[in-house]
């Protein structure tokens, strides 16, 4: 079988479509769905640009195939303001310039929406091993690790 | 980079999944948590002609206690094993080493039977497989086996599991009363493959002399090294510094790695040394307080 037949949701808004198997789901989005807010930078699964949300818990969409998510929870970086409301962490990122080029952001957010989720009073340190897998090659990350403790404490009880 | 074509095909039972493979030979491979081998398709490095996803199974997923062992699903994601309060009690070794695996991201995909089987020469959980004495099960259409560390891991990303065997699960001993454990590696970034990583255990009577020690390396080799002089020389010490200079020593001399671009062989060698003792002060201390 080469082609199958998925139902998804993406960002709380449900999908169908046919596939061939190995498109992975980072491809998926973007050419089949139009969401290419989720960024590829190596498509091995080191640069962390693609890291989406799979029910809930961040993964690397190159490393996925869309067949492999028929019925699953998808969230991408188009999913995290409220319209024109940006995210606690969005904004702080915007805030405190956590953001130049912009290619690595996508899986940043989503990298660390989950993480604060998890552990919604982090250190620095922990912020940064957070991060550990996501490549930024502009800001040096310190703007990033200000952003994160940041929309932290401006959220204290994310749930 | 996009992978080349294959059948894709996604049983939900174990027995399913062996009839596939049976059936297709050596032109399917199984996928676990795709952490390895996707990046290995994406790059087309591995052309199978079929996949036999194992993400359906739920059977292969799950940690259980049995027979004063800890048994572990091949399924089982590493995030799982990390959060595990029961791995925790029961192998601490195994916690202690999680964290050392790639990056949340990849752990919540990654699954501990996929890295074994992958058998990448620098992962961290066959050098803890090996230094716990542990097993692993394969299962085929044809017959079970039970294989240690030893005869799992043939060499560099090779095992002895043939093409329809399937890796189903881990077993590790429970640790004795009075042992501590340690898992101990450098990396150049968190969540890189080890340049040197060391797993150690040690045992202590009640007098808090050692009576067992096990010491096993990753990154030296094609496969994870057991350095049994090391431990030996253990045995009947206190564990003193000159005692852990000296297993450093014999570790050091047990391995004989390769150097590249990371690190010179020379190094290597001085780094399995220099964690050797880190991880047994380490295990040392912590049999220490487990047995206050």
């Amino acid at each position: 079988m080469t082609e199958r037949t998925i139902r998804v949701t993406v960002n709380g808004r449900p999908y169908e479509r046919t596939v061939d198997v190995r498109t992975t789901l980072a491809d998926f989005l973007r050419d089949h769905l139009d969401l290419t807010g989720t960024h590829l930078g190596c498509e091995h699964g080191v640069c962390g640009a693609c890291t989406v949300e799979l029910d809930g818990a961040a993964v690397r969409s190159c490393l996925l195939f869309a067949a492999q998510v028929d019925g699953r929870r998808i969230g991408t970086v188009e999913g995290l303001a409220d319209g024109e409301t940006l995210s606690p962490l969005q904004e702080a990122f915007r805030e405190h310039h956590g953001l130049q080029c912009g290619f690595c952001t996508p899986g940043f957010l989503i990298t660390l929406t989950c993480f604060l989720r998890e552990c919604p009073d982090p250190s620095e340190t922990q912020v940064r091993e957070a991060i550990a897998g996501n490549l930024c090659r502009c800001t040096g990350y310190k703007n990033i690790v200000a952003a994160a403790l940041a929309a932290a404490q401006r959220t204290p009880t994310r749930s | 980079m996009k992978p080349p074509p294959f059948e894709y095909l996604a049983p939900t039972t174990l027995d399913e999944a062996l009839a596939l493979l049976a059936d297709l030979g050596d032109g399917a491979r199984p996928l676990a948590g795709g952490q390895s081998l996707v990046p290995l398709l994406n790059f087309r490095l591995v052309r199978p002609r079929h996949l036999v996803d194992l993400n359906e199974i739920t059977e292969l997923a799950g940690i259980r206690e049995h027979d004063g062992r800890l048994v572990i699903g091949a399924m089982t994601r590493q995030r799982a094993v990390e959060q595990s309060a029961v791995v925790r009690r029961r192998c601490p070794l195994l916690a202690d080493a999680m964290p050392h695996i790639g990056h949340v991201p990849i752990r919540n995909r990654g699954t501990v039977g996929g890295s074994l089987a992958h058998a990448d020469p620098a992962a961290e959980l066959p050098a803890v497989v090996a230094a716990l004495g542990g097993e692993v099960v394969l299962r085929s259409a044809r017959r079970a086996r039970v294989l240690g560390a030893d005869d799992f891991f043939v060499s560099y990303l090779t095992t002895a599991a043939e093409p329809d065997e399937l890796l189903v699960e881990i077993r590790l001993p429970s640790a004795p009363p009075r042992t501590g454990t340690a898992f101990v590696e450098l990396s150049r970034r968190h969540g890189d493959f080890a340049l040197v990583g060391v797993a150690a255990t040690v045992t202590l009577d009640e007098g808090a002399a050692c009576t067992a020690a096990s010491v096993a390396l990753t990154g030296v080799g094609p496969t994870p090294v057991v350095a049994r002089d090391a431990a030996r020389v253990l045995v009947g010490t206190r564990l003193s510094a000159p005692d852990l200079e000296e297993a450093a020593r014999r570790a050091s001399e047990a391995v004989t790695p390769d150097g590249d671009l990371h690190a010179s062989a020379d190094y290597r060698r001085h780094l399995a040394g220099v964690l050797t003792r880190r991880s047994l002060a380490r295990a040392a201390a912590r049999a220490g307080e487990a047995g206050r």
